[in-house]
């Protein structure tokens, strides 16, 4: 079986609120505002992926990514925990792409990339957040989509997923090809390369594709955009926190119980 | 027409209300009437109290919708979707409805927004908001085709009140699928009660430093009357199944008192918990986002304070 997993590369999403800032003029986060990372959910996609192949469901596992020239650093990840190959679609760093625009350069790629059995995407990108593209890519294909997955098991030809729904956890068997898309979880941290293989890594060829070599002109390019951008503001938080102090733990825990209950948000049944 | 649709079983539900609250404004923006759709098993009586609170139509979708994981309510809405020629169709923000929303807006050669948090008619066209970097920015976007299928974040549009009106239900059935995806099996976690629902919360997160001192608060949500919620961190160590995280990428909560226990206060944690009345933080940082957010807060080390809250919660409790 052949798995590709879609990845992105996203501003650290772990900068403070403090200090996170939108520039007016271009509606992104200003250069060199904060590194660029791969994505959490994306490692996690990842992650399940290389643990396929690990018990032998997957032979092949490539990277694929629809981005600036400066994004190959996460393919680059992702070859140095030995995916076999790296893809890299690349457009200008100035063009935002919406979720459609992303799904038709992905979609295109994976149509020229041999025999594809199962895409894996995180469940959103940590950036513009839009949890869309894994399901327009499957529906695209016209394949079967599974969202916020954490485990994977291939059983009888059917690939067994399991995933927390509302109020439970769903297990379900999904006929190939698919898509799925993936979640945080304690079992899918993605692990490190060793130092040779992110040696290995950097020897590596990427492969690289424009969107005009995949079929995609200007014009069917800016056509595939279905979101127009507005405005982009960072909210301002007036704090108004009473900060409660007291001997000790216990008269602490009191006095939080007694405010509560004088604010009328929860009731003593002392 | 503009198409409301749950998966809320019996009746409508807080979150039920919300959907049909900002259907009925956005349809009075546009000029258009509101049809609320029924995804659940025996959904007559979301679609009766729908009716009820300024639907023109209600629909039920007779059928077993869990089967096929997301495909049978994505087929059924794609049908009432292209019959009643809907502008717009509305979905609650959870983890169905950000299945669904992409999908059903894929079939319908339309577009998705997922989690709005607020929507404006411009020009007679709407405008959403919603959040973008974890919560850390709120950006508006416009589609540029028809129709829009959007999910809408809960606790953030003011509920429909109602109006008096009665609608006659219209039944329509699941599409028969392919069984590409068959759900074989369906686990509710042993306890616990209802996130959504839950009048108070007690969420633990990194802060907690152990799965042990995290199981502490079961017995605190017990006495409290609550639930357990977790942060991003707590889920990702381990200390709790990912059905119980709050946040943008887990659910949103809308209680009186949200108890934030180690937890920091990511944006992307922020963003669930924006509706709850109260927040409640404990964090060993003065300097934690989490202040910023809360009504209360207590800078200790928050293992110490459970077992405080614990013990006096018992002792008035005797």
């Amino acid at each position: 079986m052949h798995a590709v997993v879609l990845l992105k590369q996203i501003l650290d999403w772990e900068v403070p609120p403090q200090r996170f800032r939108i520039d007016p003029e271009t509606k992104r986060p200003p250069d060199g505002l904060a590194p660029k990372l791969l994505g959490p959910f994306e490692q996690n996609a990842l992650e399940l992926a290389l643990q396929l192949k690990q018990v032998g469901a997957v032979e092949r596992v490539t990277a694929l990514l629809a981005g600036p020239a400066g994004a190959t650093d996460v393919l680059r990840k992702a070859l140095a925990v030995r995916a076999e190959e790296a893809v890299h679609v690349e457009i200008e760093a100035t063009d935002a792409l919406d979720p459609s625009q992303t799904a038709a350069l992905l979609v295109a790629a994976l149509r020229r990339l041999e025999s594809v059995d199962l895409v894996l995407a995180g469940r959103q990108a940590g950036d513009w957040d839009h949890g869309q593209v894994g399901y327009l890519v499957a529906e695209r294909l016209g394949w079967p989509a599974v969202g916020l997955v954490w485990r994977a098991e291939l059983r009888d030809g059917r690939l067994h997923v399991w995933r927390s729904g509302a109020s439970s956890v769903e297990h379900f068997a999904v006929r190939l090809p698919a898509v799925l898309t993936v979640t945080s979880h304690a079992d899918l941290r993605l692990r490190m390369g060793s130092v040779m293989d992110l040696m290995a890594a950097n020897k590596k060829e990427i492969t690289s594709w424009t969107p005009a070599e995949l079929g995609l002109g200007v014009e069917e390019f800016a056509a595939a955009r279905r979101l127009e951008l507005g405005d982009v503001r960072v909210p301002e938080l007036e704090p108004q926190c009473e900060l409660v102090e007291g001997e000790d733990a216990a008269d602490v825990a009191a006095r939080i119980l007694e405010r509560l209950a004088e604010l009328k948000l929860l009731e003593r049944t002392a | 027409m503009i198409v409301a649709a749950t998966w809320d079983v019996d009746d409508l539900g807080r979150a039920g209300c919300e959907l049909v609250g900002a259907a009925n404004r956005l349809g009075a923006a546009l000029g258009a009437e509101v049809a609320f759709v029924s995804l659940a098993a025996d959904g007559a009586g979301a679609a009766e109290a729908a009716g009820t609170h300024g639907a023109a139509r209600a629909f039920v979708v007779l059928g077993d919708h869990a089967v096929s994981g997301s495909e049978g309510s994505v087929a059924a809405l794609a049908e009432l979707a292209r019959e009643l020629n809907a502008r717009a169709v509305l979905l609650p923000a959870d983890e169905q409805g950000g299945e669904v929303a992409p999908r059903l807006a894929e079939r319908l050669a339309g577009t998705a927004v997922t989690h709005a948090l607020a929507i404006e008619a411009a020009d007679g066209r709407p405008v959403w908001t919603r959040p973008v970097f974890g919560g850390k920015a709120l950006a508006t976007v416009m589609a540029t085709v028809e129709p829009v299928v959007a999910t809408l974040r809960r606790g953030a549009f003011d509920p429909a009140e109602e109006t008096g009106g009665s609608v006659s239900i219209e039944a329509r059935e699941v599409p028969a699928g392919d069984g590409a995806v068959e759900l074989l099996d369906s686990e509710a976690p042993a306890g616990g009660a209802s996130l959504e629902d839950a009048a108070v919360i007690v969420s633990g997160g990194a802060g907690l430093g152990s799965a042990e001192a995290f199981s502490e608060l079961e017995e605190l949500a017990r006495l409290l009357g609550g639930a357990v919620g977790a942060s991003l961190a707590a889920v990702d160590a381990g200390w709790a199944p990912p059905e119980r995280q709050v946040g943008l990428t887990g659910k949103a909560v809308s209680p009186d008192v949200y108890f934030a226990l180690g937890i920091s206060g990511a944006s992307q944690h922020l963003a669930g918990i924006g509706s709850a009345k109260a927040v409640v933080a404990v964090n060993t940082d003065p300097d934690a986002p989490i202040f910023r957010t809360a009504r209360l807060g207590a800078v200790m080390d928050c293992r110490e304070f459970i077992g405080a809250l614990v013990a006096e919660l018992r002792r008035s409790a005797r």
